[in-house]
């Protein structure tokens, strides 16, 4: 147990409630040209020693919400509260929950300083935070033998001299470097190779084990996902559609646009090819939405009520949001519609 | 000697390419044989620095001449594409094979309209009015299915969603109704549900037009849902080659296995670890003088390391390159008697 936890274990690390963020373009002669709703509105915890995948395409919002919850870019509105407690507020200081909440990017080599060794890389954090020089070196050539990067060989390396797999490993490394709580993984092993990727991987499988650390992975790759989280949410065009037990998403399905991403993974099977696309065309521009539910444009059970009502999540722990699913809403095939 | 229609479209024999810009040359390419007949899709898979890429490349005569040796056969439609010169190599590029790219967006001309590009390229080859050539334009259009496809013809590139730029660039590479279709990861920037329609359009086109398509790809679901044959690539050599059915359900070389267990899929247990391929690829600069896999190969023997292992074959259309593919047959049948 870190000492750094204050709520006990059942408080949940990380609390979201409502986030948004909105970004206005700018259109000619200093008029406004419109929003892109980035993120609209969503809600989810992410509870202490879980990996928490989120899935969902382009524009979905994902890495937005990775970078709202790194309080890189200031939220348009909404609540987070690290362990119980609010960012910025009385008790939870930036700078503390920085060092409690850490990231690794997908780009390995655009997120490490170029004029740094790698050594000094995974230093610079904790001297920041006011760890002496000598210790934090030392500290971090124990954490790069720990991902698997021999000090002696690789310490006084720059990045441009490792390969994207031992850069990534870095880029952990550093994460580990202030002994945080919480990795949010943004297509952390999406740019490596397959094979580099299951070493990356098992190597976070470890980590978690070993350091007692929550993980939000983000990713496209459904396969990694699955086999990575505990829990998954779903995200279509800024909201949070579907959230539940991983097994229960991949297995048990119950949002349409979650079905047809899961149909839309190709076959492993060369005797059953995906004879048709699930979708058509592409996930529509997160400038000026769809109204209702943001889905019906795509959706081959979209009924009049989904254009003018907006479905809300619902459901205890696998939640969805559907008016097939939401009784009384007056789609055809909710619960309670008119025979 | 005309060519019969038995020929096959794409024959190469012992291709080597070689870097030489940098400070040592750099093999990227070191013998590899291909055939692919018409109407046939070959899927070249493999990890950054395979020479998967280069490989296809070099049937477009891409490499810059200066800096680039190549040696070898490669008739592609009964042409010796590495004698073309000037004006009949430009007639060779496009109107008997032409190439698809990853990213359709650096591929296309920025600042014409798609429709544009494609008029262009038909006037280029054919002796046709500007008229059916716009024709022609649209028919493509309607081929690939894009939607308003007359609307779509004076859009500018960046206008258009990622899918429909891919669709796009398909249309353009048809535009001259060659017989080769190369492809570049062409759906490996595309969202999940936009990457399946792409590989069921690829698919659709080579069985309706006949077309011979030689598919890049990393991604093994992509390849089994495209190729009717998969070419496995390792440090500039193809090490192993078969019916999509028989590489997946019987590889028998065990870098072809090892690349198979490596991958997260839905059947792993929570918690469990991936297989992971120790060590790194070998330099291309300086190969060893045996198997080039051998180093990383858990079933490696001292013959391995002393010479190249030739291509062996197994079953009509089944070769490896390895000098111990019973090895690897028991160790996939144990896997398959586990599931």
């Amino acid at each position: 147990m870190s000492a750094d936890d204050v709520g006990g274990p059942r408080q949940p690390m990380l609390r979201v409630r409502q986030l948004v963020k909105h970004f206005p373009l700018k259109g000619q002669w200093g008029r406004g040209a419109g929003t892109v709703c980035a993120v609209d509105g969503i809600d989810f915890e992410v509870l202490k020693g879980e990996t928490l995948g989120v899935v969902g395409e382009s524009g979905c919002g994902k890495s937005t919400t990775a970078r709202l919850l790194m309080h890189l870019i200031e939220r348009t509105g909404g609540e987070i509260d690290f362990d119980g407690r609010t960012v910025g507020g009385r008790g939870l200081t930036l700078k503390d929950f920085r060092r409690q909440v850490q990231m690794v990017f997908q780009d390995s080599y655009s997120s490490l300083n170029p004029r740094l060794t790698i050594e000094d890389s995974v230093a610079f954090g904790p001297q920041v935070h006011g760890v002496e020089a000598r210790t934090s070196v030392s500290r971090a050539r124990e954490l790069l033998a720990r991902v698997g990067l021999e000090p002696r060989r690789f310490a006084e390396r720059y990045p441009h001299e490792l390969s994207g797999g031992q850069r990534q490993r870095v880029n952990i490394a550093r994460a580990l470097a202030l002994q945080p709580r919480l990795i949010i993984l943004d297509e952390a092993v999406s740019a490596l190779d397959k094979s580099v990727e299951a070493q990356v991987l098992n190597l976070l499988l470890d980590l978690k084990e070993e350091f007692g650390l929550t993980y939000l992975f983000i990713s496209h790759d459904l396969n990694v996902v699955r086999y990575i989280s505990d829990r998954v949410m779903v995200m279509y065009l800024g909201q949070v559609v579907e959230i539940g037990a991983s097994e229960e998403i991949f297995v048990a399905p119950k949002h349409p646009y979650t079905k047809a991403l899961l149909a839309s993974m190709p076959s492993m099977d060369p005797d059953r090819r995906t004879q048709e696309a699930p979708l058509a065309g592409d996930p529509p521009n997160p400038i000026d939405p769809p109204p209702g539910c943001r889905f019906h444009t795509r959706c081959k059970f979209a009924e009049p009520v989904c254009i003018t009502r907006v479905p809300t999540l619902a459901g205890d722990g696998h939640a969805v949001a559907c008016l097939m699913h939401e009784p009384g809403s007056g789609h055809s095939r909710a619960a309670g519609a008119a025979a | 000697m005309s060519p019969t229609p038995d020929d096959p479209l794409v024959l190469v024999r012992d291709l080597r390419v070689t870097f030489t810009g940098g400070r040592a040359p750099v093999q990227a390419v070191s013998g590899v044989d291909l055939t692919v007949h018409r109407g046939e899709a070959v899927a070249l898979i493999g990890e950054s620095g395979s020479g998967k890429s280069v490989t296809l490349r070099a049937l477009l005569r891409l490499h810059s001449p200066k800096r680039t040796v190549m040696e070898g056969t490669i008739r592609v439609v009964g042409q010796d594409v590495l004698a073309l010169g000037g004006r009949a190599l430009a007639d060779y590029r496009g109107k008997v094979a032409s190439m698809i790219f990853q990213e359709p967006l650096l591929a296309l001309d920025p600042v014409y309209t798609v429709g544009k590009q494609i008029v262009e390229s038909i006037l280029r080859h054919e002796n046709v009015s500007a008229t059916d050539a716009r024709k022609r334009a649209l028919q493509l259009f309607e081929r690939v299915r894009i939607p308003s496809p007359e609307r779509r013809l004076d859009a500018y590139p960046h206008e258009m969603s990622g899918g429909m730029r891919q669709r796009a660039m398909i249309a353009l590479a048809l535009a001259c109704n060659p017989q080769v279709l190369l492809a570049d990861e062409p759906t490996t920037a595309l969202d999940a549900t936009v990457q399946i329609q792409i590989l069921l359009l690829l698919r659709e086109l080579q069985r309706e037009l006949g077309l011979a398509i030689v598919f890049v790809t990393h991604d093994i679901g992509a390849a089994i849902e495209v190729a009717d044959r998969i070419a496995v690539m390792y440090a500039g050599r193809i090490v192993e080659e078969g019916p999509a059915r028989t590489l997946i359900r019987a590889p028998r070389h065990p870098y072809t296995l090892a690349l198979l267990q490596s991958r997260a899929h839905g059947a792993l247990a929570k918690g469990s670890r991936l297989q992971t391929i120790g060590g790194s690829p070998p330099d291309l600069a300086h190969l060893p003088q045996g198997c080039a896999f051998a180093e990383r190969c858990r079933f490696a023997a001292d013959a391995c390391l002393a010479t190249q292992p030739p291509a062996l074959e197994l079953a009509p259309g089944h070769q490896a390159r390895c000098l111990r593919t019973e090895a690897t047959a028991a160790a996939a049948n144990a896997v398959t008697a586990m599931a």
